[in-house]
């Protein structure tokens, strides 16, 4: 296949985006929304395509820069390119969202039948996918940032998308304005970036042997040398972009936004694309800046089990899955954390590993989310029960992600989180115990979720639910095939760290303890949610004021408010308001109205009176003729 | 027979004729009073260039010139006014300069 046909992956969905956009009004729903389907499954077929013959070169691979167009050119070496980038991070994933998307765009063309907006939908839909496209095959920092930032804009569109509901506009605004912050930190850190290097590129740029690189890492700011500061800024913005702690308060409120959104977003692509930033990074970071790097597994391995914690209290369904995301992220950023290089790549390969099989699993409950939202118009799980009986192929479905995500062996999840805990512990003791824990938390709180959901408290509902139209569970079926089976991809042979094959195996012990504590959980969460049960009510309750804390994710949307309401607003907010209003409107008041009153007493002057002109014209005069012969005189 | 009248007297005369035109233009309210007023000032003009020429420079006729210019000038300069007052009046049925305020601010 000729490579520069990759450009139609990224150019399809535009294409899509600017019709429906254009023609929002004009369009009938079945023509817009089949228009971005088709340009989305031409993207689907080509993304897989250039996997295919991209993964059949022999190894190592190489950085395959198959478009270059210089952009903007300022200087003779300052200039930005667009193009595209090929190499196996960024051709998987292609196929990743290609994939997802068309799964998610399908599933729409179910879930949102009717809505008003329907048009609009498609639209900033397929503008996500363009943005997400071209964010992974950018080939500099500044394309990637570009793409960076529009991917936030289509989120929050998407967020936003029932703009007369104040939750979701507030969540909309939350969501970039959080995201938009941490991209403050990324933008320092490209800037610091290219000041020494002089370039964009990330082939120039992430190689570890460039000698700007290198004299980067000498040169210390306050202690740390500039490579690590501008590194971990970065990570700033791929930690805002990936709800990493503390720039995750954005996440759970993105929910609002309709559930295909979150999905596709919110789970399988956007979220992930801070890991992709820091894979991206990866070779140059391994080498000269091992401290972000340990940032990096610190804050991953902290999210990880932080909201792993909260998604077993909450009783929102699509909230639940929301911190379920965080979490799993949290996985990936730790095995990127604790990865090596080389041979020693094997956190890096589990990363993205995890990336590619979460993608599924992960797509597949929020779709099965929607399906169940679809039927009962509810999203409180405490609303709902015994809906197997009524909706058994989303339960069958459910069941597979949760099996998936719950690291059941032989489901997706497992393989990649094996793989995960295997990094974990050849790097710190601690890490692999917060990584299990994690694991034990992510089977209970999935399972709780899903006995709650369809076992447990069979009532009776007002309306009899209805299982979902085929054309949401054949996507969803799709994306269960894939959590089944992807687990088996050998992983290492496609994506690691140095482009060359690395041999990955199951590690027995660590599966054996992985898949113990998974069963574990869900034996628990059997136990507890399987029939109404009082079990959990009487833990929480002795748990008591833990559990509060927990319930509502340890107030840290609170200790945000606090810090912007009470001491940015009132401090520094508002005394800047008073002077600006005061001061310097003040002044400008005070320039306006002079103008005003002398004016006003200018224009008396001009009265009409023909004599008035005449004896002021004639005192003028003698006063002249009085100067002039005083003078010469 | 002149000559033995200073210079001073004439300007003193054509001095007075010019105040009194003056007085005349900035008090009266009636403009054809006020125009009498100007013919005032424009006649103590011509009193002055008329003795300045007689006095100072008894050769040559500049004086003359423009005693004989500026009596042209305020015939045209009356007829324009007159022309205005008669419209003035069809329009406002007044030639009083205090009514005529329209064009103030």
């Amino acid at each position: 296949m000729n490579p520069t046909l990759t450009i139609f992956i990224i150019l399809l969905p535009f294409a899509a985006f600017v019709i429906n956009g254009l023609l929002s009004n004009k369009l009938p729903h079945k023509t817009a929304g089949w228009l971005a389907v088709i340009a989305i499954g031409i993207s689907t077929i080509l993304s897989w395509q250039t996997a295919v013959s991209y993964f059949l070169q022999s190894e190592p691979y190489i950085r395959q820069l198959v478009v270059n167009i210089t952009w903007l050119r300022f200087t003779e070496t300052l200039q930005v390119d667009m193009g595209i980038l090929l190499d196996p991070i960024s051709v998987m994933m292609l196929v990743v969202i290609t994939t997802v998307s068309l799964m998610v765009f399908v599933y729409s063309l179910g879930y949102m039948q009717g809505e008003k907006g329907f048009v609009r939908y498609f639209a900033f839909l397929s503008l996500f996918s363009f943005s997400m496209l071209g964010l992974v095959v950018a080939t500099n920092l500044f394309q990637m940032y570009m793409f960076w930032e529009l991917v936030g804009v289509s989120s929050y569109l998407l967020i936003g998308y029932y703009y007369n509901k104040p939750e979701a506009v507030a969540a909309a605004k939350k969501a970039f304005i959080v995201t938009r912050f941490a991209d403050f930190g990324f933008l320092v850190g490209i800037l610091i970036l290219s000041y020494y290097t002089g370039t964009f590129d990330f082939i120039t740029i992430t190689n570890p042997e460039n000698p700007a690189i290198i004299s980067m890492t000498g040169i210390s700011f306050m202690g740390i040398s500039v490579l690590t500061w501008a590194v971990v800024l970065i990570f700033m913005g791929g930690a805002g972009k990936s709800a990493m702690f503390p720039l995750h308060i954005w996440l759970p409120d993105a929910m609002e936004g309709p559930t295909p959104v979150s999905a596709l977003i919110h789970a399988a692509t956007m979220v992930v694309a801070g890991v992709f930033l820091v894979a991206r990074m990866f070779p140059v970071v391994v080498f000269h800046a091992p401290a972000a790097l340990d940032v990096v597994a610190f804050i991953g391995a902290f999210t990880l089990l932080f909201a792993a914690i909260i998604a077993c209290t909450q009783t929102d369904i699509k909230r639940i899955l929301a911190f379920s995301t965080m979490s799993q992220i949290g996985y990936m950023m730790l095995a990127l954390g604790v990865s090596g290089y080389g041979h020693e790549g094997l956190g890096f390969t589990a990363s993205m590993f995890h990336l590619f099989t979460h993608a599924f699993f992960k797509a597949l409950l929020f779709l099965g989310a929607g399906s169940i939202i679809h039927a009962l118009q509810a999203n409180d799980i405490r609303q709902m029960g015994g809906l197997r009986k009524y909706q058994p192929v989303t339960h069958i479905l459910f069941l597979i992600a949760c099996l998936a995500i719950a690291g059941i062996p032989p489901f997706a999840g497992f393989f990649s989180k094996d793989e995960i805990l295997t990094a974990a512990l050849a790097s710190h003791t601690v890490y692999f115990g917060i990584a299990t824990l994690a694991a034990a938390l992510t089977a209970f709180y999935m399972f709780r979720l899903y006995f709650l959901v369809f076992w447990n408290n069979e009532r009776t509902y007002a309306h009899t639910p209805h299982e979902s139209p085929a054309i949401m569970l054949i996507p969803m079926s799709v994306l269960a095939g894939g959590s089944v089976v992807a687990g088996f991809i050998p992983f290492g042979n496609f994506v690691t760290s140095d482009l060359k094959s690395l041999e990955t195996h199951v590690h027995l012990n660590v599966a054996v303890i992985s898949t113990a504590v998974a069963l574990a959980g869900i034996t628990i969460a059997w136990l507890f949610y399987k029939r109404k049960s009082e079990i959990p009510d009487t833990i929480a309750a002795r748990l008591g004021g833990l559990y509060q804390t927990i319930y509502r994710k340890f107030y840290i949307d609170e200790i945000y408010l606090f810090i912007t309401k009470r001491i940015i607003f009132n401090l520094v907010s508002q005394p800047l308001a008073w002077f600006d209003r005061h001061i310097i409107d003040g002044f400008m008041d005070l320039t306006a109205t002079a103008t005003n009153w002398i004016s006003a007493e200018l224009k008396e002057f001009q009265s009409g009176q023909l004599q008035k002109y005449a004896y002021i014209f004639l005192s003028g005069v003698i006063l002249i003729v009085l100067v002039v012969l005083y003078t010469y005189s | 027979m002149i000559d033995q009248v200073p210079l001073s007297h004439v300007l003193s005369v054509s001095s007075l004729m010019f105040f009194i035109g003056a007085y005349g233009f900035l008090t009266r309210k009636n403009l054809v009073t006020m125009l009498i007023g100007v013919e005032l000032m424009l006649n103590a003009v011509n009193i002055n260039f008329v003795a300045f020429d007689r006095y100072l420079y008894p050769s040559g006729i500049n004086g003359h010139f423009f005693a004989l210019f500026i009596i042209a000038i305020a015939a045209a300069e009356a007829a324009v006014a007159i022309a205005i007052f008669i419209n003035l009046y069809r329009n406002i049925r007044s030639i009083d300069v205090e009514e005529v305020d329209k064009m103030k601010y």
